[in-house]
Order: structure tokens, then sequence, then C-alpha cells
């Protein structure tokens, strides 16, 4: 509760914005073993001999992507696995966990909705936990006691959104870049969609994603190849086949730039840009990835670091980043500062870029940023958690079983040219959204 | 909209002391150069009182380093509130051998990253990095502790950057609002009333000379712990310590004044009328420290007592107060043993719709009631117990995390080893003295209330910048 103030915000993206940062050097990366279940689960599994443990993660095509009609479907689903299973309430489900050890956590984003489990390797702790799992897995009841009070929390921060300058700005600026897409809509729903939300669309969309041909998993452990081979048949027996889900529709672009101003009674207004960026497996991703990390990717250093806090003090964290995603996600650009000063900020911010798609990096800028990046890569992997999260991307989105392998190569493939031809087609500074959230000058 | 951290016990305290339950791993052993602990930290000191830790990891080619300081929010007095997170915010800007930002660029360039961080009880600064260049994370490190260069144009710029920050961070975020009304009324003489960030009004008046004489009164070697965490040989770290660090002079360091917390007479109530949505509670009793404690044994039984209420989703909180009387959309308890002086076993949470922060207080204190009436059951301990076992193990997989514990222990002056025993204290805490420490503590007149009034959003009251001084250069 002690809140540890920190130099810089250690801005935490989504999960699908994960792999920017991934690049591997020669040999570093972890050998990774790839196999389908009969029902096509798509299984990535990485051994770790260091520590008595393992971690499990399920992910699905099932994010709030997919949510059609009722935005709120996705979460609500996968938030009501754990409430009750195999005629268990969710207190016998927690306690189950919790009795041997176990860490389970379960969420849903735009694209993917996951469950995860820690546990001890001995089988003592392993076997029941593991059994829990599969019972929230296979057979979830979807109890219409659990349903009412969960559809009542999530009303509830859903309402909260309202007082968080941060949440207001992010979910308008979703909603105008992406217009009719599925992105579009928050992934907690609103207020009027969480209306119409009955058990039964929880029923279906549970049938219709949580299937094994929609599934990814990703095992790192204690393990055999063969002990983690059945582990994943036994966790997933009982779970039908199903079909993929379907491909997402593609993503407009904005025809036009487009600012909105949310008038607030907040000290800073919170400020963010942006247009339609780039695809998982885009063929500018690497010159892109560099692009980024040198204008406002890599924190202290960064171009727009440099402009807004390092020489002027406007802000405490400025940022920008790629969210690549199953279809197009986000180039955004973000900041807060002092509602008198905004104006400034965004003039900043609009110069920089400017400047920075028709010139593109200086030599030193992109050399840095490509030191940074391929130094940094054994960073990137120390930890049982931070591979298993990888493999689930890489999983996920189907990128290549070598993609830690061959990432440093292609990013090291970029030079200056690469680099501001990307950004000369990608980005146009002149078509750009931009959300503020803030008081207005009276 | 949780402050409190769910997680409390179970991620953030346990020991990472053995694998095995039961295993005892006690150490006394007597801090000379080079001694190694049966949990494999090595110890060091070098001659001008500074003191190195080294966890080797070989798990990965990676190594952080730290050094925290004995510095923090609540060494601070009235008037200067800030002043600890402010100089952290000006390590980063040059010495006499590096221009502002260049340790910063250096690491970047060697492929790691590095930040730093200010609590109430100390100061600390890290960097992440391959393992083979660890040596100049140490080497600029010790040149910042001696040699930093405090410069005016520089120091303008970054007040505003931390104003912007407590915009950010409180000023903006009712329920951070709340917490930081809520501390501040809570203790009446403690430093630990004061916000680490500062009030504005001391970030507004605060001046270039406040951090120098910071800086000049606590940064030294001797009031500095070096730990160093991962694939690394303890004895190369040794070396490059003593010709680093070893060479700086150290300081008289006087101990703070103690300000220990009068007694407190009676329950102590606030509200906080912000714009808002959802209402927010906050509650805190008086508890003592392992630092300030006569029986250690009441420190691992709150701690055990944290878990029942709200160790993992099966404990009484979540069971009682969200999915049974549905009194709670988030509900919370949390405690942190480890400060340095006496501090609050802390609750949180909103109530549901139709349902007021005021019921959802006699909610919490009627699950109180219960544990002191009747001791929790051998499930219920034999689950936090668990919990903490298998957190022991699961904790070796963050190396960052294990450095951080051993940094808050030695820099609140309990000594890392305390981390080797957490396990081990946790599985000798009865039912029995978990009801007891319920009875003795969780009193009305040892009780601070505070509660968020959600106010009208409304645009037409607007709060004001006016911030003195201004801005530069507009």
């Amino acid at each position: 509760m002690d809140i540890n103030l920190m130099r810089t915000i250690v801005k935490t993206i989504s999960i699908a914005a994960f792999c920017l940062a991934l690049v591997p050097v020669a040999s570093a990366s972890p050998d990774i073993e790839y196999w389908e279940t009969s029902k096509g689960a798509r299984v990535y599994f990485v051994p770790s001999s260091d520590i008595p443990m393992v971690d499990i993660r399920i992910v699905f095509d099932a994010g709030s992507a997919r949510d059609e009609k009722i935005p709120g479907t996705a979460v609500m689903t996968n938030g009501l696995l754990a409430e009750g299973a195999a005629g268990e309430s969710a207190q016998v489900l927690a306690e189950k966990f919790e009795a041997v050890g176990a860490q389970f956590a379960n969420g849903s984003l735009k694209d993917m909705a996951w469950l995860s489990l820690r546990s001890l390797r001995d089988d003592k702790y392993l076997r029941p936990a593991l059994k829990n799992l599969q019972n929230i897995l296979i057979k979830p009841d979807f109890p219409d006691v659990a349903f009412q009070r969960e559809l009542e929390r999530l009303k509830i921060s859903v309402k909260a959104k309202k007082q968080s300058p941060n949440a207001i700005a992010s979910d308008l600026f979703f909603a105008e870049l992406y217009g009719n897409h599925p992105y579009a809509s928050p992934s907690s729903g609103t207020e009027e969609s969480l209306q119409k939300l009955n058990i039964q669309h929880l029923k279906s969309f549970y049938k219709k994603y949580y299937v094994a041909s929609n599934a990814v998993v990703s095992v790192v452990g204690q393990l055999t190849k063969a002990e983690a081979e059945e582990l994943v048949n036994d966790l997933l027996a009982e779970l039908p086949a199903g079909s993929t889900a379907k491909a997402l529709p593609e993503v407009m672009p904005l025809k036009q730039a487009k600012t909105i101003h949310v008038d607030f009674p907040s000290a800073q207004s919170t400020v963010m840009m942006g247009q339609v960026g780039l695809a998982r497996g885009d063929v500018d991703y690497f010159s892109l990835y560099l692009a980024n990390h040198a204008f406002g990717g890599s924190g202290f250093g960064s171009r727009l670091m440099e402009e807004v806090r390092e020489k002027r003090g406007l802000a405490y964290s400025v940022y920008s980043y790629f969210s690549p995603m199953h279809q197009a996600g986000p180039f955004q650009i973000g900041l807060k500062t002092r509602n008198d000063q905004v104006d400034e900020a965004i003039k900043i911010i609009r110069l920089e870029l400017d400047k920075y798609v028709t010139q593109g990096p200086g030599e030193d800028e992109l050399q840095d940023s490509l030191k940074n990046i391929t130094g940094g890569f054994p960073l990137r992997i120390d930890s049982n958690k931070k591979i298993t999260e990888y493999l689930s991307v890489i999983g996920f989105y189907g990128l290549p079983l070598d993609y830690l392998n061959t990432f440093v190569g292609k990013v090291n493939k970029q030079n200056k040219d690469k680099v501001n031809d990307a950004l000369m087609r990608r980005i146009d500074p002149q078509k750009m959204l931009t959300i503020i959230v803030g008081a207005k000058k009276s | 909209m949780r402050l409190v951290k769910k997680v409390n016990v179970i991620a953030v305290l346990a020991g990472v002391a053995t694998l095995v339950m039961g295993c005892q791993v006690q150490n006394s052993k007597p801090e000379v150069a080079g001694t190694v602990s049966d949990s494999g930290v090595h110890t060091f000191m070098l001659d001008n009182g500074m003191k190195v830790l080294v966890q080797p990891d070989h798990r990965s080619p990676v190594a952080v380093s730290q050094v925290w300081y004995k510095v923090g929010g609540s060494y601070e007095y009235p008037g200067i509130t800030g002043v600890s997170h402010a100089l952290e915010h000006m390590m980063f800007k040059g010495t006499k051998n590096l221009k502002p930002g260049e340790f910063s660029d250096i690491i970047a360039e060697n492929g790691g990253s590095e930040n730093a961080f200010t609590g109430k009880d100390y100061t600390a600064y890290f960097q992440r990095i391959s393992s083979d260049r660890l040596e100049l994370c140490l080497q600029h490190e010790a040149d910042r502790m001696r040699n930093l260069q405090l410069n005016e144009t520089e120091f303008k710029k970054e007040i505003e950057v931390i104003k912007e920050e407590r915009r950010t961070r409180t000023d903006d975020k009712p329920t951070s609002l709340t917490y930081e009304r809520f501390n501040a009324a809570a203790f009446i003489n403690s430093s630990y009333q004061q916000p680490i960030i500062g009030w504005m009004n001391d970030l507004d008046s605060m001046q270039l000379k406040d951090l120098s004489s910071w800086y000049a009164t606590w940064y030294a070697p001797n009031n500095a712990t070096l730990i160093v965490a991962g694939d690394v040989d303890p004895h190369q770290v040794y070396t490059w310590a003593k010709k680093y660090f070893g060479v700086l002079k150290p300081s008289a360091i006087e101990a703070p004044k103690p300000r220990k917390e009068v007694e407190q007479m009676g329950e102590r109530r606030i509200s906080v009328k912000a714009p808002a949505k959802v209402p927010y509670l906050l509650m805190g009793y008086k508890v003592p420290v392992l630092k300030n404690v006569d029986d250690t044994a009441e420190i691992y039984a709150l701690e055990v007592l944290a878990g029942v209420l709200d160790g993992g989703s099966s404990s009484r909180l979540s069971q009682q107060l969200i999915r049974k009387s549905e009194i709670a959309t988030s509900v919370g308890a949390g405690y942190d043993p480890y400060a340095r002086q006496q501090t609050l076993f802390l609750f949180d949470g909103s109530p549901r719709d139709g349902h007021s922060a005021v019921e959802l207080e006699q909610a919490i204190k009627k699950q109180i009631k219960s544990l002191q009436n009747n001791a929790p059951s051998k499930d219920e301990l034999d689950r936090v117990k668990a919990q903490v076992m298998a957190a022991s193990v699961y904790e070796k997989d963050s190396v960052f995390y294990q450095a951080m514990q051993l940094g808050t222990l030695e820099t609140v002056g309990l000594g890392w080893q305390k981390k080797d025993e957490y396990l081990e204290k946790i599985n000798q805490v009865t039912a029995e003295q978990v009801q007891n420490v319920a009875k003795k503590y969780f009193k009305d007149d040892r009780l601070t209330v505070a509660i968020l009034e959600p106010q009208e959003i409304d645009v037409n009251k607007r709060p004001k910048y006016k911030s003195a001084g201004g801005r530069h250069g507009h």
C-alpha cells in the first residue's frame, strides 16, 4: 500500500503489445517444443528445471473483439469461469487452489481471453490444482447468482471509469479510431450494453469460443516433454474441438484528422493521439518497431521524452507505441500535463512527429536503439513467467517457432533508409486522432 | 480502485529460505567479509561501512544491481516533504564525471534498463543488465553517491516534472487523494503522516539548496547497501565494490529523530469530498511492526491474520462481503510488517450500489468481531501457510524481487536474515495467536476511518492550477 514513487511510470501495455519488446541474440533463446492435441489445440512448451514449479497459460481467441452485439460478453464469460464449475461454488474452487498454494488467474483483453495457473511441481500439489483448473475450463456452471453479482460489480467498474480521465480518454480513443470495427468498444462493456446482457449470451459465447481449435496452451516448468504432453492431454481431454474463430474484419484508417476535447475538472489534461498502426506479421513490423523505440518507446533517451520532459519539464511521462493485434492495432502517443500547458505539449508532439516522419531518426538515435534492443534481449526472457507470456503471444498470433531466434537478425537488417521509408508510408501526421480530457480554458 | 494489495502476505512477504517446509534456516553468523548463508546470500562489509549483499542466480545471463539508501519520506520534516523523492529525480542529472542523463544513456546503450524508487523508509536506485556489463553499473552508481552536481536549471525543470507526477498519481485520483488525507489523519506526530511525494505547497517552495543539504546528510557509503543478484560471482562483485564504492569517504550519519507516534486516544474519522462516482472506504488500526514489538510472534500472527482476511479469493473478506452478503464490490486488507515505525493494518473497499461506505465499514467490523470471538479454522490457517510456502518457491522466479526483499529488510534496520526466517515463523503461528492479535489491536480506539464521498463531476468547479513560481521559458 505504501506507494513507491518511481522515476518514471513503468507503462504496462496489454500482452498484445508485448512481443514488440522481443529481441533475441543467438542461442540465448529457449528451444520451444510445439505440438497439436488430437482436437487441434496448439501447445507450446519450454522445460525449465531450476525451480520445482510449473506455469500453464491457456489463451483463447475469445477477447472482446468477439463481443458482436453486446460489449462486455467476453469479459463476463471469462470472469464467470471460476465462479462455479462442476457443481462446486466459487468458494470451493478458490479453496482448492489455495490449499495447495496454487495461483490461478484469468482475464480478457480485446484479442485474447486467458486462464493461468502457477503450481508447485510435486504431484501432491500439482494434481489437485490441475483437476480444479480442468473443471473451471471444461465444466463452468455459469450460476445465476454469480452472474448477477459479477454483472453488478462490472457495472460499478464501468461507472468508476467516469471518474478517471485516463479511462475516459482511452475509451474515446478506441471508439473514434475504430468506428464500427469490433476493436472500437470497451472490453468492460458500457452501461447500456450491460443492461442487455443475460446468462444465455455467456453460455453461447463459451460454447462457441472456448474450444480446442481456438486454444493455445503454453507450459513452462520442471517437466519433461512427455510429462507436459500428458498434462495437456488430461487437461483438455474433454474440451470439444469446435472451430477456429473467423478472421476479424480489416481496419479502415481515419480519413482525416480529428480532435475531441472532453471538459473534465481535473488538474491535468490527459492526451492520447494516434492512428491505426499495424497487425501482427506486418511487413513493416521491424522497421516500425525500431522507429518507435527511438521516438517514444524507450523511455529516457527517446525523442519525445527529451523534448517534452527533459527540455521543458512539461510532463512526468510521455510515450509512444505500436500495439500490433490480429488486425491493425493502434499507434498511440500519450502524456498528461497541467491544463494550461496542454496546447503547448500537443504542439511539440505534432512538430516532433512531423519532423520524425519526414526526416526519420538520426543515425545516432538509430544506433542507440539498436544497441539497447540487442543488448537487452536476455532481460526479456529471464524468468519462467516472461517465457510463458511470450509463448502465448507467439502461439496466439501464429508467429514462427524461431521467432525469438531470428528477431535480432531482422532488427539488425534495418537501416535508416528502410526506417524512413516505412515511417513515410505508414504514419500520416496530417491524419491524427487527438483526444484531450481535462479542464478547458475558461 | 483498490489500494491494498490483494496478494498481501503471499507474494509480498514470503521468505525465500528453503524448498522444504519445516527445514529450519536460522542465520545468525557474524557478518564478516565473505560470509554466505544457507540460502545463498553472500555478505561483505567494506572498510567505509558500506554493506554488500550478493544473491547468485545463474538461470539467465542477467544481473540486477540495487543501491539502497537509509533515507525516505519518513526522514523528512514539515516544510520539506518530498525532498527525498525530488533528490531521487535529480540523481539522474549528472555528476562531476557525467553530463545530465549520461548514466542513463550508458545503461541504455548496453541493453540495460534502470530506474529508482522512493518509499517511506528508503530511496533505491537500480539497473537490470546483461551480467557481463555489471561493472559499468557499479562504477557509475558509486560516482553519483558522492559526486552529484546539482544544477539550478535542471532543478527548475525537474520540480515541474515532479508536480506533474503528483497530479497524475494523487490529485486526479480520488482514491489516492483519500489515502493521502487518511494517512495524514491517522498519524498525529509520526512522520508516516507525510506523503512521500510531498505536499504541493512544499514542492512549490522547494529549493535546490534543500536537496543539496539532503544529499550531503544522507548519501554516503555507510548509509547505503549494495545488492547484486543474478548470474554473478560474489567475489568478483566484492572486488568491484571495493574498487568503486570502497574508496568513497564515509560520513558522520546521525539517526533521524524518533518521532514515535503518541498513543491514540479514540477513533479518528474524516471524509473526503471529491469529484468521483464510486464511494471508497479506508480503515486502519495502529499496529506494531517487527522492528518495534516486544513479542515478534505477534507480527507473524498479524501476517497470518491478513492472510485469513484477504489471502486469495477463498479468504474471508471475498467470501463474506463480495460473494455472500454482496455488500462490497471490492474489499481488501493488508499489512507491512517491515516498516521502520509503527504502522497501520489497513482495510479498504467500495460498496455495491444500494450500500453505503458506512455499511461496508460495519460489515468489515463484523468480520473482525467474528475473528475476535472465534479463532480461525485449521483449514483456513493451513491454506494461508500453504500459500506462503508455495510463494517462497515461486519468488525464485524473480531475481529483482529477491533483491527487493533483501534491500527492504536491510534498510529498515531489521537485517536481511529476517527473510530466511519468514516461512518458519509463519508456520509456527497458531489459531489462538491470530485471535489474540485481533483482540489486542483491532480496537476502535486505535482506528482511523476515511470515506470518499463522491461529489458531482462538475466542469464548472475546476481546479486551480496556479503554482508558485509559474513556469520557465513561456
